[in-house]
């Protein structure tokens, strides 16, 4: 399924097509003893969507952090867009450009306008002119529907507005995987709906997600997987129809009811 | 309904005088409890017996531009002694005939200061103008290309005190920040040498600092090699105060939050990036207050370099008491140079007062 859409991108070869965007072989974690990632093995392909989830604790935001080396992996494979993690810091930072990030309490840069929160990353990684840059950021702004906040500060700022501006910045710097952990999580419930419509106009473009979240709505209605995680292991991915309404694990069964 | 009615029906009420305007003020500060009435009456009493005594000291009584003959005539305070020394308290040895040079080289630095201050004129150009201008006033004051030489050992006075101060701060604070994110590094190797560094220039005095730079460490020198009595001073103070600026700066850079440093990676910045324009920006801004505190104790104690006999103004005034004609003016003396050290400090600590409210992007 994946290979069908990658085949309308017409920048891609048709090498690339076949070859996952995200590629995770036999990688484990660990925290000092505590074992936190065991065996885990994911296959992104390029436009895929796929939802995590999975009780508090079982890894799955260290996962989607090992995906930009946030954290680092001990053992096994990291591949993203043909570029393995290794302590090469070049590396490092060539996949962290192509890899967005959005994070569970935004960490918007509190001294900058938003803005210049948005500009940052491509003035200075990808060496962009300034106004490019800054036409570039006000058109994402608008996107997310946020752009007449352009020149304050995220201080000023409500939750659910500051985390739409940290979209904004991850898409700034044009990225091929956008990572989101717990995008919503500390959001008061009435901002949570204007964050995941941005979420799902950007599934509809076609950006290749990583989601870890609880937001089963959201899951239902972009995921082309859902993946459950538990002890550190995936222990069951499906289609999200499947997944919620045939799941097969004990487990998964224990923390669909006590979530749904 | 019932918020309505409760509107209506309230009436307009005062706050009764005694709890408002200066009546209440004065209560509620000076005549609260019967122990602070007691208080606010010997404080009045103790500055009604001290301050008409000094005023009449200072002002009524006193001479302002005299002989000393004329003084030892007086009760009053003999404030003549600073405006009849000036040129040897404020320039020292500094050839008496070239004394405009350094005259001039400090208003070009209060200039240079007071355009700086403003936070609309940091910009590109910054950096190029005080380059301009340090050239400017380092010619001044060591002369050549048509002026004649004057040698560093015969800097003295406030012109030594700035320069001292001066390049001491600006030459400490970038250290200082250096050694911070040295002690912060996983690189055992830097974080090593950060933290002996640190701590072995914090646990001995600036005193002893002064003296290994002007007596030990020539020897280290070969023969013949010598280096600038001034310049080995100013070294010492810089590595001294880097040392303390170090910790403050530390202090800053672990109240920046853990998802600062993430964000700034996730980017893809590189580790000079993300430092630059993420991490210091916030830290050191957090720092301001405790950095000045440490600035301001840098300026002051510069004047410990008179124990490896340079003239700074406190040494320049010491000097002038030594002198019979004006022996025993010591008390005005010492006050005009607390004043003027005063002056300084409290310039140093609003200004840092004002940036921080500036920078403050909080709300």
């Amino acid at each position: 399924m994946g290979i069908a859409m990658a085949d309308k991108n017409i920048q891609k070869t048709s090498s690339d097509s076949d070859r996952p965007i995200i590629e995770i072989i036999g990688m484990h974690k660990w925290y000092g003893d505590f074992h936190v990632l065991a065996d885990i093995n994911l296959r992104v392909q390029e436009k895929e969507r796929i939802v995590i989830c999975g009780p508090s604790g079982s890894g799955k935001s260290t996962l989607i952090r090992c995906i930009n080396r946030l954290e680092e992996h001990q053992r096994g494979q990291i591949i993203v867009d043909g570029i393995e993690l290794t302590s090469d810091i070049k590396n490092i930072e060539k996949v962290r450009a192509e890899v967005g990030m959005v994070f569970q309490h935004f960490n918007l840069f509190p001294h900058l306008t938003i803005i210049e929160n948005l500009t940052l990353g491509p003035v200075w990684v990808r060496k962009m002119p300034k106004k490019e840059a800054e036409e570039a950021a006000m058109m994402y702004l608008e996107k997310v529907r946020i752009a007449e906040q352009a020149k304050k500060y995220p201080g000023q700022l409500s939750g659910g507005q500051q985390q739409r501006v940290a979209i904004a910045r991850s898409l700034c710097m044009n990225p091929r995987v956008m990572l989101f952990d717990e995008p919503t999580s500390a959001l008061d419930p009435e901002m949570i709906k204007e964050v995941l419509d941005v979420m799902i106009d950007l599934a509809r473009e076609g950006m290749t997600m990583l989601v870890v979240s609880h937001e089963m709505g959201f899951a239902k209605s972009v995921a082309d997987r859902v993946m459950f995680m538990d002890d550190g292991q995936i222990l069951e991915e499906n289609n999200p129809n499947d997944f919620f309404d045939n799941p097969q694990h004990e487990r998964t069964k224990l923390f669909l009811s006590q979530i749904l | 309904m019932t918020q309505q009615a409760s509107t209506t029906t309230r009436e307009h009420l005062k706050p009764p005088v005694t709890h408002v305007g200066v009546l209440g003020w004065i209560r509620k500060n000076l005549f609260n409890s019967w122990f602070n009435s007691l208080l606010t009456v010997l404080v009045l009493y103790g500055l009604l017996v001290t301050i008409p005594p000094l005023f009449k000291w200072a002002f009524v009584d006193s001479l302002w531009y005299s002989s000393p003959q004329a003084c030892r005539e007086i009760d009053g305070a003999c404030w003549s002694i600073i405006p009849k020394n000036a040129r040897f308290i404020f320039f020292g040895f500094y050839p008496e005939d070239q004394q405009w040079r350094p005259l001039t080289a400090m208003i070009l630095l209060f200039a240079l200061v007071f355009y700086t201050q403003n936070r609309r004129s940091w910009n590109r150009a910054l950096f190029p103008i005080w380059t301009f201008g340090l050239v400017v006033m380092g010619w001044l004051m060591h002369g050549g290309l048509g002026l004649p030489v004057v040698e560093t050992a015969k800097w003295s006075g406030l012109p030594l005190t700035l320069t001292l101060s001066l390049f001491g701060m600006v030459g400490a604070y970038p250290l200082g920040v250096l050694l911070a994110l040295g002690r912060r590094s996983k690189l055992p190797v830097i974080h090593s040498m950060s933290v002996i560094y640190i701590e072995l220039i914090r646990g001995v005095p600036l005193i002893s600092l002064l003296f290994m730079s002007s007596i030990m460490f020539p020897l280290f020198l070969p023969e013949g090699v010598t280096i600038d009595k001034v310049l080995r001073a100013q070294v010492a103070i810089i590595l001294f105060t880097a040392a303390y600026i170090a910790e403050v700066v530390r202090g800053g850079l672990q109240a920046i939050p853990k998802g600062q440093y993430e964000a700034a990676d996730s980017l893809g910045l590189n580790y000079p990036q993300a430092m630059r324009l993420i991490v210091l920006p916030q830290a050191l801004k957090i720092v301001i207050p405790p950095s000045v505190g440490i600035l301001i104790s840098a300026f002051k104690d510069t004047s410990l370099v008179v124990i490896i006999a340079l003239y700074d103004v406190l040494k320049t005034t010491k000097v002038t008491l030594s002198n019979p004609l004006w022996m025993g003016f010591s008390s005005e003396a010492y006050l005009a140079l607390a004043l003027l050290y005063f002056i300084f400090c409290y310039a140093m600590s609003r200004y840092s007062r004002k940036l921080e409210k500036a920078l403050h992007t909080g709300h």
